[in-house]
């Protein structure tokens, strides 16, 4: 990750605050931030996009059992469907030479019938890409959420307090950032989704949504909570810090008035990459069978079961990735935006 | 023998009891595979094989993998082996290393062998009756897999197993130096002792041979060919051994290739795609299920398909809840649909529906279908109404089961299949899908608190115990072990007294015995139902183009040595 700008786009509210010894007067630049981020047509336009997928895939179950009328989670090996005068199997064996093999049906492109084809359990592609997207998109906005909020916390704590607590916080997020993401993200699935997490009280079943959540949230927080340490480190020498110390604030006090609101801006340029970041993290995890546990079904988890039919039905793997790619180029599109918008001299696309 | 999968430790000797008619070269029932008149003009050149990884240690008193197994019938022998023919006979023990079959007296408690004269290694170094000593006492101290439950018959086998570094077989193994006689003495007398023998475990090996696992480096043997080089990450090699002269055509024929290369690392796809355009000559893995409509339609004339005496099983923890319930082991029993199944593994030219745990036409097969649509001895159906009805009457209903299968596409469907199904009548079912290299051993611990998940036992040799006794006897439960290969954990006194009293008819009336195995069977079945037996498998090899004289072994598959390549 690369590193943010010194000081935010709300440096202009800094000065004030340092006038005034309050908080930041949050109205106009976070206003003027969204106004110039709806005047960006790029970033519209991918936040359309973006809605749109969600939208679609939160109607997966309308598809599925009004329009589709399948389950896309229990398989149909023995299943027929009509197409117009025609019966067909969904899963059709080859009459062919030897006739080795069972191959599923492929697209039929009648929306309402097999519209991607089957997998090879003879369910419904296209009303598990819509179910699946559900799976992926939640998983990448909510670790991409709870990094942004864990690492802003650790970030502030250690760029406010420094000394044992900044030492404490730093080395567990250097021992985090001493391995590759994709090494340690893969390594601590294949632990947990075999086992489930098990801490005392707290009980998380192999198969939950909660521990690929969690996995790639922990491997993402030192690349956020670095920055906003550095950019806290920054802000504590600054004038209107010292007037708050001075005048006897609060350490919270000062964390949540004078120090959060100036972070703000900066952590939240880093949302959407963070949430595409994610959606691709867990779609690597699942395409490898280390992510999203069946039953559930995620793009990344269509795209393994693609795999084994890739010579004979692409599509299969081919529509989850087109999901993926397209999801992800536009929640970087939005992130350009959103940086333009609140924080133009952040630099995020650096090592992550 | 467990397959784990097709590239580790596939446990294996499979063995097929009917050559597929869609086999291109006509297989006679008994047709030597490499006696019917050597061909000399087809002798040279370099065999290519692919496999996408390697088949773990070299040595062969300790690599128990389909793919080394079938290798090593070119490059070692025992004092017997299985006959290298096609067929049926394929099955049968011949004398190798032994000038003749042992004369068997003491009431089947003595063996006594006369080793052949003037054999030698790879090394240059002759055969001598304290390699076959040596031979027997490194089998123990190497710890082979199956020491303990095989080999110590032999007397002061059981000392060997519990302290292998001091074993001496003292009074088990007697050599004479001066008649060249080996003789065994059991405990007690063992109706499979000579398959035993015959198996890779038995070859006979250098008395220099280090104790201790040889890893990469190759072994000498007596074979055709000996191994010449071994990297895990890149190639196998072999090579014609120069001290080879042919002894017997029946159990160590003269090979074809020069020299055989098995390569690792390539992808599955991209091995059959290798195949097709003539640069590999024959794949090990399984081929996958999306290249099978294409080789079956585009390289008919290179595709050979067999039956193997094999099961795909989920076997139920008869311990825990819910399936330490028998109604629940039914109820899963009449609710899988295994035609669904067959179609999971690649339809019906490659898999055949089944009720037993025996496979079709193994001795003591009895053909029956205990939970059936209808009432049959051949599958039909499965009968939902039923399944939910012993569901419910067995209180299970809404319990929480966790299926674990291997997360090859296959076996992974498979358990989603299952998975499902068991959803559907009224379980809480989930999939918990693990590594390869993993789940076998982890479905065996009793610690891991499995319930139901799916696996494979292909046999070792052509007896009914291999599959009753080994899977389904207290002898193979073992608690919190990863060798506990009783995975049901099925333990009966009364089963595993009928058992023994098979295993001692087989020694005087195999007819009658075979027949108690087959009621056997169905006893386990009808009044424990700890597995449900899902489908018998068949195998497809798919060799190139320039390929010719393939021969297969039920015992051990393609004779990989008897192909020819010029």
């Amino acid at each position: 990750m690369g590193e943010i700008g010194e000081l935010p786009a709300t440096e202009s509210v800094a000065t004030k605050i340092a006038v005034k010894l309050t908080a930041v007067d949050s109205e106009s630049p976070w206003r003027s931030s969204l106004q110039q981020l709806r005047r960006n047509r790029a970033a519209m336009v991918a936040l359309g996009v973006l809605l749109f997928m969600v939208v679609v895939t939160l109607l997966a179950p309308v598809y599925a059992h009004s329009i589709a009328h399948d389950n896309p989670f229990a398989s149909n090996l023995q299943g027929r469907i009509k197409i117009g005068s025609h019966y067909r199997s969904v899963m059709q064996a080859n009459t062919q030479g030897l006739g080795l093999g069972v191959t599923p049906i492929g697209p039929t492109w009648h929306f309402s019938k097999y519209f991607l084809g089957a997998d090879q359990l003879g369910r419904d592609v296209f009303a598990r890409i819509l179910y699946g997207g559900r799976v992926t998109l939640l998983i990448g906005f909510s670790s991409g959420l709870l990094c942004i909020v864990v690492a802003t916390v650790l970030g502030m704590l250690a760029g406010y307090f420094g000394q044992a607590t900044d030492w404490i916080i730093s080395r567990l997020l250097d021992i985090v950032w001493a391995f590759p993401i994709y090494l340690l993200a893969i390594s601590l699935s294949v632990i947990l989704v075999t086992s489930g997490l098990d801490l005392g009280i707290i009980h998380i079943g192999a198969g939950s949504l909660l521990l690929p959540i969690l996995i790639i949230t922990s491997v993402y927080v030192p690349y956020v909570a670095r920055p906003v340490r550095g950019i806290v480190f920054s802000l504590k020498e600054r004038d209107f810090i010292q007037a708050a110390i001075a005048s006897g604030a609060s350490d919270w006090h000062i964390l949540r008035k004078e120090i959060f609101p100036n972070v703000a801006p900066s952590v939240i340029v880093f949302f959407p990459l963070m949430v595409a970041l994610n959606i691709l993290t867990e779609s690597a995890l699942s395409i490898l069978g280390i992510g999203v546990q069946p039953p559930q079904a995620s793009w990344g988890t269509i795209i393994n079961d693609g795999l084994q039919l890739l010579y004979t039905r692409p599509w299969v793997a081919i529509a989850p990735g087109l999901c993926i790619v397209v999801v992800c180029v536009a929640l970087n599109i939005l992130g350009d935006g959103v940086r333009d918008a609140f924080d133009p001299r952040a630099k995020l696309r650096g090592s992550i | 023998m467990s397959r784990l999968n097709s590239m580790k430790r596939m446990g294996v000797i499979l063995s097929s009891l009917a050559v597929c008619s869609f086999s291109i070269i006509a297989l006679s029932a008994s047709s030597p595979a490499g006696a019917s008149g050597y061909q000399s003009q087809h002798a040279g050149g370099t065999l290519h094989l692919d496999a996408t990884a390697a088949g773990g240690t070299l040595d062969p008193q300790i690599n128990y993998t389909l793919q080394y197994w079938q290798l090593y019938q070119a490059t070692y022998d025992g004092l017997v082996s299985f006959q290298k023919v096609n067929g049926n006979p394929s099955f049968d023990v011949v004398p190798d290393l032994a000038t003749a079959m042992p004369k068997v007296t003491n009431a089947g408690k003595t063996y006594t062998f006369t080793l052949r004269k003037g054999i030698k290694f790879s090394n240059g170094k002759t055969v001598t009756v304290a390699d076959v000593l040596a031979t027997f006492q490194r089998l123990f101290k190497v710890s082979n897999p199956n020491a303990g439950s095989w080999y110590n018959d032999i007397v002061g086998g059981p000392a060997c197993v519990t302290t292998p570094a001091t074993c001496k077989l003292t009074g088990g193994v007697v050599v004479n130096a001066a008649t060249n006689s080996v003789v065994f003495n059991l405990i007690a007398p063992d109706a499979e002792f000579l398959d035993q023998l015959a198996v890779p475990f038995g070859s006979i090996i250098p008395a220099n041979t280090p104790a201790k696992d040889q890893g990469d480096t190759p072994i000498p043997g007596t074979g055709a060919y000996a191994f010449t080089s071994y990297n895990p990450n890149s190639a196998l090699i072999m090579k014609r051994n120069p001290y080879f002269k042919v002894w017997s055509a029946a159990a160590q024929p003269k090979g074809y290739p020069d020299e055989i290369e098995m390569t690792f690392g390539l992808p599955v796809e991209s091995e059959v795609t290798a195949v097709e355009n003539g640069q590999a000559d024959w794949i090990f893995d399984p081929i996958p299920a999306d290249r099978l409509s294409e080789i079956s339609t585009k390289y008919v004339n290179q595709v050979h398909v067999h039956t193997l005496t094999a099961d795909w099983y989920a076997p139920m923890n008869v311990n825990i809840a819910p399936f330490n319930n028998l109604k629940a082991r039914q109820a899963v029993n009449y609710a899988l649909n295994k035609h669904s199944l067959v179609k999971l593994y690649g339809g019906t030219e490659l898999a055949v529906p089944t009720c037993t745990i025996l496979p079709p036409a193994f001795p003591g097969y009895l053909k029956y279908c205990a939970y059936n649509s209808k009432s049959s001895s051949t599958y039909a159906g499965p009968d939902l109404k039923k399944a939910k009805a012993l569901v419910a009457a067995s209180g299970t209903l809404g319990d929480k089961v966790a299926v674990v299968a291997q997360n090859d596409p296959v076996d992974e469907s498979v358990g989603e299949y299952i998975e499902g199904v068991l959803n559907q009548i009224g379980y809480k079912a989930s999939l918990k899908p693990l590594s390869q290299n993993i789940e076998f051993n982890y479905i065996q611990n009793t610690n891991n608190k499995v319930q139901i998940s799916v696996t494979q036992w292909f046999q070792d040799y052509p007896a009914a115990s291999d599959f009753l006794k080994v899977l389904l006897n207290c002898s193979g439960f073992h608690k919190a072990s990863d060798n506990s290969i009783n995975i049901a954990g099925l333990c009966s006194p009364s089963i595993d007294a009928t058992e023994a009293r098979a295993e001692s008819l087989e020694l005087t009336n195999e007819t009658a015995a075979n027949k108690l195995w087959g009621q056997i069977d169905k006893t386990i079945m009808t009044t424990e139902a700890p597995w449900v037996p899902l489908f018998n498998p068949k195998l497809v090899d798919f060799i190139g183009k320039r390929v010719g004289n393939y021969n297969f072994s039920l015992q051990f598959y393609m004779y990989v040595d008897q192909l020819w390549v010029k």
